[in-house]
């Protein structure tokens, strides 16, 4: 039976309840409506109104709650609505949730998984397709992942409630309806380890989240030109798999790197810095980002043209060989 | 208008479930609940009765007698060098020592970056805590060893701390307690008021208890609020909004003793608010003559909360000769402790710069662990060629 990523993750939420009952899942409108994505449906009657609750409409108070709720000793699971309502629980997030712990010397432990359903694609009114992720993976103290498949979504969500770290966790909301044929529980690798979705020799293709289809989709087209992509899902962008990165451009000498969120200063820098430091002599072609513009995100209408997408892949790809 | 007896707490038919109660009752008083005088004398309060033995009457003082020592033994270190900068307390010692005073050992205390009062209730390790304005590290005392959270600096924020804590205490079904203090600039802060709104909702054990010092930095409450009072914005979120004289220790002890027994019994939160001075500057770094006059300073030495303690006490026949050497040679004791704990303290090893940012930290930094110890060693280096 095929399972999407929604239900994929829901799935992780209850049985990591299920396992351990200081988890606890709040947010606005998660329980009895089962969230604006459904991917809290069904935990509220399970586990009740004291594990899974609908809080005020207050960003910064869910994250600040929950940051006493993991002082007192709970697992607080906090949904955040949509990519561009974090804004208002930043302070929160940056100023204490990443900070605590080290400003305890590691006495206080802050177990949070933030979960924040992000990106477009999906034919959204403004502020609800917003790709903030620069700004966690910029933040020390945090962790940040983001899956690209449901089985992803199932094992990484998993491992982020286990976590004794704070993780900002992005739902790649376009691809919530994304299914698999896979059976859970899963198990995938950890999430700190990029993997190779698709081994190809010409050039390597960095990409996350809800970039990791059009990446795949981008390597079949290009197959058809005769060009081989390899396709790296990095699934942790803080911390970054240096490692892994390094090796596949070492393999193909080209990389490009994909993300929904804007150019300027987005990760496609940082890791475009990492491969120079580590494969410098390897490279035969500048790295190249394929990505969004450095505008704000656009009307509905328009996200078609501000969203990379396979053609942009692919020309950027044509690019890396042209040199 | 005067408080209810017993605070409200009536159980409800209302169909949302929440409390049927008379909303006027979380309005404050017309007047701050007042104990004692400046001369000591004291008036009974039905609302407000008095549970302390002689002996815990002596120890508010003494406690109030040590915080403005260290206080002081702090400013000095500043001056020095010592610290880079510190916030006094002085002219608070009332409103924190009475409000910590009426907690439990195990409730919990979410302070700012203000409260060495409320510390020294604690028995928190207040050399440990200046480390902080020293800067040898951000913090160096276990929170959970006098259940006192770190400082908090980014101001209001730790009252959602407070507010989560006291959640997970009742999710828990423990009687425990959660306290936060901020000031009067705080109440104009978002995050306060999202944990107002937080437990009134979820009903949270959590008092949240205001210093209104008059000023945040330089700017004086008339520009933070044009509320009557900062305890009437409690109604607002459905909470009993409370007032005392934040300079009568007996007063801050007996009204936040009011809301612990409150929150104990499940009835929620209490938002009080102890108007008080703030009779030093802001931090050491600040210049209050720029804001305010000589004159308005001298007004409010008169209600010094130390005196006034001193002299209840004396009319109580509670205080002598002796137990004025006890008391200072104690608060002697302790300020010379933690000028011993931070004079030319060292800070720590650099490396630990590392050690605490994550539980697992693989892959996030190796690289400038290395560069880092690199670079201590070739200092090291050159120092031994030098
Ligand atoms: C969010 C935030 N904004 C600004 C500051 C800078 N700042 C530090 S203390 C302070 C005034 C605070 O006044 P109040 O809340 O009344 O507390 P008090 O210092 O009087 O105890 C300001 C503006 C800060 N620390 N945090």
């Amino acid at each position: 039976m095929a399972v999407t990523m929604a239900q994929a993750i829901n799935q992780a939420l209850k049985d990591a309840m299920s396992a351990d009952d200081r988890v606890l899942m709040f947010g606005e409108d998660v329980g009895r409506l089962g969230g604006v994505f459904r991917v809290t449906d069904g935990l509220q009657e399970m586990f009740g109104e004291e594990r899974c609750f609908d809080t005020p409409l207050a960003e910064s108070g869910i994250i600040g709650t929950a940051i006493g709720l993991a002082m007192y000793g709970y697992r607080p699971i906090a949904e955040m609505q949509f990519d561009g309502f974090t804004y208002p629980a930043f302070e929160q997030i940056v100023s204490h949730l990443a900070k605590m712990p080290n400003r305890s010397r590691g006495t206080v432990k802050l177990p949070v998984t933030v979960r924040i359903p992000f990106g477009g694609g999906i034919g959204a009114v403004e502020h609800h397709s917003e790709s903030p992720e620069a700004y966690w993976a910029h933040t020390a103290g945090l962790k940040v992942f983001t899956p690209g498949t449901p089985e992803d979504g199932y094992s990484m969500m998993r491992e982020s409630i286990e976590s004794d770290d704070p993780v900002i966790f992005l739902e790649p909301k376009r691809r919530y309806w994304m299914k698999s044929d896979q059976q859970l529980p899963v198990t995938t690798q950890p999430a700190r380890e990029a993997v190779v979705r698709r081994e190809g020799t010409d050039v390597s293709v960095f990409c996350y989240g809800p970039m990791v289809r059009t990446a795949l989709e981008a390597a079949d087209a290009a197959a058809d030109e005769g060009w081989s992509l390899e396709i790296v899902d990095l699934r942790s962008l803080a911390p970054l798999d240096t490692a892994s990165i390094v090796a596949s451009v070492k393999r193909t000498g080209r990389a490009i790197v994909v993300h929904e969120a804007a150019r300027n200063l987005g990760l496609g820098a940082e890791i475009a810095a990492r491969i120079q430091e580590g494969a410098f002599y390897h490279l035969e072609a500048p790295v190249l980002r394929a990505t969004g513009f450095d505008t704000p995100y656009p009307p509905a209408k328009l996200e078609e043209y501000w969203l990379p997408d396979v053609d942009r892949i692919l020309d950027a790809v044509e690019r890396s060989l042209a040199y | 208008m005067s408080e209810p007896a017993t605070e409200p707490s009536a159980p409800t038919d209302r169909p949302d479930g929440a409390e049927e109660v008379d909303p006027l009752t979380f309005l404050p008083a017309d007047e701050p609940v007042h104990l004692v005088d400046a001369d000591g004398t004291y008036h009974e309060d039905p609302d407000h009765p008095l549970d302390l033995t002689d002996e815990q009457l002596r120890e508010l003082y003494r406690l109030m007698v040590v915080t403005r020592k260290v206080d002081r033994e702090a400013i000095n270190l500043q001056r020095q060098g010592q610290l880079g900068v510190y916030a006094s307390c002085m002219g608070q010692e009332a409103a924190q020592v009475g409000s910590a005073y009426a907690l439990g050992t195990d409730d919990w205390i979410f302070p700012s970056y203000r409260e060495l009062g409320a510390a020294l209730v604690r028995d928190v390790d207040a050399a440990g805590l200046l480390h902080l304005y020293r800067g040898t590290w951000l913090s160096d005392h276990d929170p959970y060893k006098h259940n006192f959270a770190l400082m908090a600096i980014p101001i209001g924020t730790q009252a959602l701390h407070a507010t989560g804590f006291a959640m997970g205490a009742r999710f828990d079904g423990k009687p425990i307690v959660a306290m936060t203090y901020f000031g009067d600039g705080g109440t104009s802060e978002g995050d306060p008021h999202e944990a107002m709104t937080f437990a009134g909702v979820m009903k949270s054990p959590v008092i949240f208890f205001v210093q209104n010092n008059q000023y945040a930095i330089s700017v004086p409450l008339a520009k933070q609020t044009a509320a009557p009072t900062l305890a009437h914005k409690a109604i607002g979120y459905g909470l009993p909004g409370r007032r005392c004289d934040g300079n009568d220790v007996l007063a801050t002890y007996a009204v936040t003793k009011r809301a612990v027994e409150r929150a104990r019994a499940g009835h929620g939160p209490t938002f009080i608010e102890a108007m008080t001075y703030r009779m030093e500057a802001h931090t050491t770094s600040d210049d209050p003559s720029r804001y305010r006059t000589k004159e308005e300073l001298d007004a409010a030495a008169l209600t010094d909360p130390l005196a006034r303690m001193r002299n209840y006490l004396t009319k109580r026949d509670l205080y002598d000769a002796e137990l004025e050497a006890a008391i200072d040679e104690q608060a002697k004791a302790t300020a010379t402790y933690v000028r011993a704990g931070i004079y030319d303290a060292p800070h720590g090893d650099p490396m630990e710069l590392f050690d605490h940012v994550y539980t697992d930290p693989r892959g996030h930094f190796e690289d400038q662990v290395e560069q880092l110890r690199a670079e201590l060693e070739g200092a090291g280096d050159a120092e031994g060629q030098g």
